[in-house]
């Protein structure tokens, strides 16, 4: 059939199985825009910022599992997804972004509203196409898709210059894709299989390190067979929270930095650790060649380049989790470790995760939250401590129930993938916890939230300073609070929100917490934003600084 | 440790940035780089020479294969090859010296390949040892201008990438 590029495009996306772009238009994608017009069957949703765009589609994905699609203009257009695709590609999410280009004839003529986004995104995309000639596009937007999906997944980036989008072509959509250097391995080794399970039923005191990867594979069922079979206790990182539901007896909560104290001990004492989709970073090992000396590694990843980057493990396993644990799972001797168990239970007792003290505090308000939603909301967060209380006091039971920035660690990022988390799953009850401080770096989504009635939910926990930095400095620069105090300036977040046309809420003690979170839970054609003003000095605790070891934990 | 490794990637545009890219943006220092077409034509071959330990090796090597444009990648370590690189040596060659300077380069088997009244260019190939050497000799000439190429490689025998 014959079409434009930029009916192609939107062909191509539908055959993708697209419902939904968030997008924002300019010159280099009017072609595109055009079409969008008539489409009816994929909704299209405008943002305020491109930014927004990038972090919804990257909310969506996470939510959903399936690939999200943003679109921007060429030039800044372009560059405003940058810190989006970034913290996409950290966290391994599936979105694809198709960004406008100045004509094929004026690239490289610094050109109006010309950048080379292919390669300022070189670093930061798993791969990047700049489309030059119309007949590519087809099997460039399936080989996007593709390539975001499987494997370890991550963002592609899709540059159409604006001639190839007007460009005729005699459309076809390729049914499969032929890359000959990319063939991820989806089953592991069974030899390594089999070593892995010996090891286990060797230990004395094993434990699960999961991470982002358990959620990506939809892996948590599987992940709880082996855990109860094995009687292995289980530690999530940030990422993979909600992998393995935190109200089972072998859950012992995140580990590292404001992990809890018990999951960092259990980790220092292991003899083998199972390490499941996670990459050991830094914010969990801490001071790298210290982290769970005692411990035999065994580590499963899709991805061969994270076997052995940071831990040499024992035994490597490359292969799908999901695929890889069930049949782990089957290998595995039933057992119990009653003393490693009764060990665990005395560190839990010993240095439970707590909080004390008067006034409104912000891990009160994330316990109401929890208690006001049964658990079962859709936690979103910016980034700092608001990040790290949510992530402490809002267990998870589902996979892809908490979604988060954690590699990049972009504030702004939670509203605006709240808006793209509840756009996925439209029944559900989506909570963002912000802060103060980073709710203002993508405050203007608060418009498209309006438009399109998405009834996201925003915690702001309002201290007044930018409050993780803010505690650095408190701990580690003698208390000197060298521009964290954001207090004077910050809008009347209220009447903020009101103006957008969005519910503006204010909560200044525990007994206005709760009607104010009920009156948000009953909202379901708007946004509502509730500014809890929440004592300002509280740290997040425990605390293992950066670079450290169990030995040097803050508990309070 | 230096490593000499072999790179088959897809020949097209913006390969060899992304192949390049990869090693300052992962730390690992790239001591020479060759590139060229294959008996394939959709194929390009790179030769990199890389310094570090075996460790490092190896996540050069995973990282490159996350690259969706490499196809294979190849540590020559543990195996006879054949090295070469080509020199062009433009060197002070005043009338006096002129025997002097072209039994040296027929010692090296090296050919001159441009002469003035003052000056010679030489064309030599080789192990980079060897034409270490060779420059070593001629320095005392007085090296006006030189270039060398990045070490290319093959495995010996009858094996293939």
């Amino acid at each position: 059939m014959k079409m434009t590029g930029a009916h192609a495009l939107i062909e191509s996306l539908r055959q993708e199985g697209v419902e939904v772009i968030f997008g924002y238009p300019g010159g280099a994608v009017l072609a595109i825009y055009d079409v969008l017009y008539d489409t009816k069957d994929i909704r299209h949703i405008l943002v305020r910022h491109e930014q927004g765009a990038a972090h919804a589609a990257d909310g969506y994905a996470r939510a959903s599992g399936r690939v999200g699609v943003c679109m921007a203009t060429s030039g800044p257009g372009a560059t405003n997804l940058v810190t989006g695709i970034a913290t996409a590609y950290m966290d391994s999410v599936p979105i694809v972004a198709i960004t406008g280009q100045v004509p094929t004839y004026a690239i490289g003529k610094d050109a109006f509203q010309e950048a080379d986004i292919t390669g300022i995104t070189l670093p930061i995309t798993k791969h990047n196409y700049l489309v030059t000639k119309v007949k590519d596009l087809p099997h460039v937007i399936k080989e996007a898709f593709h390539i975001a999906r499987t494997g370890r997944p991550g963002p592609v980036v899709v540059d159409l210059p604006r001639d190839v989008q007007s460009a005729e072509l005699d459309f076809e959509y390729p049914d499969k894709v032929e890359l000959r250097g990319y063939r991820p391995t989806r089953t592991g080794h069974a030899k390594m299989i089999e070593r892995a399970a010996e090891l286990i039923n060797s230990a004395q005191r094993p434990m699960i390190y999961g991470g982002g990867g358990v959620n990506a594979a939809d892996a948590q069922k599987e992940l709880v067979k082996l855990a109860e079979k094995a009687d292995m206790p289980v530690t999530m990182t940030l990422l993979g929270k909600g992998g393995f539901p935190e109200d089972h007896d072998l859950y012992l909560g995140m580990p590292g930095m404001h992990g809890t104290a018990y999951a960092n001990y259990a980790l220092h004492e292991a003899d083998v650790i199972l390490a499941v989709a996670t990459r050991f970073d830094d914010r969990v090992t801490g001071k790298l060649d210290m982290f769970a000396r005692g411990a035999k590694f065994i580590h499963i990843d899709i991805d061969p380049a994270e076997i052995g980057k940071n831990v040499l493990p024992l035994v490597p396993i490359v292969g799908d989790v999901r695929i890889v644990l069930n049949a782990l799972e089957k290998k595995v001797d039933a057992t119990k470790h009653m003393e490693w168990r009764a060990r665990i239970e005395q560190w839990k007792q010993q240095y439970p995760l707590s909080w004390k003290g008067d006034g409104l505090k912000p891990q009160y308000v994330i316990q109401e939250i929890h208690r006001a939603t049964n658990g079962e909301a859709i936690i979103v967060t910016e980034v700092g401590q608001n990040q790290m209380w949510a992530a402490q006091w809002y267990p998870c039971k589902r996979t892809r129930q908490f979604i988060s920035s954690g590699g990049l660690g972009t504030m702004g990022y939670g509203f605006p993938a709240a808006i793209g988390a509840q756009i996925a799953h439209p029944d559900q009850v989506v909570w963002d916890i912000a802060g103060d401080g980073s709710i203002q770096m993508n405050i203007q989504e608060m418009a498209t939230a309006v438009t399109y009635q998405v009834p996201v939910k925003i915690a702001v926990l309002n201290n007044g300073y930018l409050g993780m930095v803010r505690q650095w400095q408190t701990l580690f620069f003698r208390n000197r609070l060298s521009h964290t105090d954001i207090a004077t300036g910050t809008p009347d977040f209220v009447k903020l929100a009101q103006a957008y046309g969005a519910v503006g809420l204010r909560a200044t003690a525990e007994s206005e917490a709760k009607p104010a979170i009920e009156q948000a839970m009953a909202i379901h054609d708007r946004p509502c934003l509730i500014d809890f003003q929440v004592v300002r000095e509280e740290n997040v605790m425990p605390m293992v600084p950066a670079g450290g070891t169990v030995d040097d934990m803050l508990v309070d | 440790m230096k490593h000499t490794i072999s790179v088959l990637v897809n020949n097209r545009p913006g390969v060899l940035a992304r192949t390049a890219g990869l090693f300052s943006r992962r730390g690992f220092n790239i001591d020479s780089l060759a590139v060229s077409t294959t008996q394939d034509p959709d194929t390009s071959r790179m030769t990199i020479v890389v310094d570090g330990p075996d460790a490092i090796l190896e996540q050069i090597s995973k990282q490159l294969y996350k690259l969706l444009d490499v196809i294979k990648v190849l540590d020559h370590q543990d195996e006879p090859t054949v090295v070469r690189e080509l020199a062009l040596i433009k060197v002070g060659a005043e009338p006096e010296h002129r025997g002097e300077i072209m039994q040296v380069v027929s010692i090296f088997r090296g050919n001159v390949v441009d002469v003035t009244q003052n000056t010679f260019i030489i064309e030599v190939t080789g192990a980079g040892d060897k034409i270490d050497a060779l420059i070593g000799l001629l320095q005392k000439y007085g090296i006006r201008e030189m270039m060398r190429t990045g070490r290319i490689v093959l495995s010996r025998g009858p094996r293939t990438a």
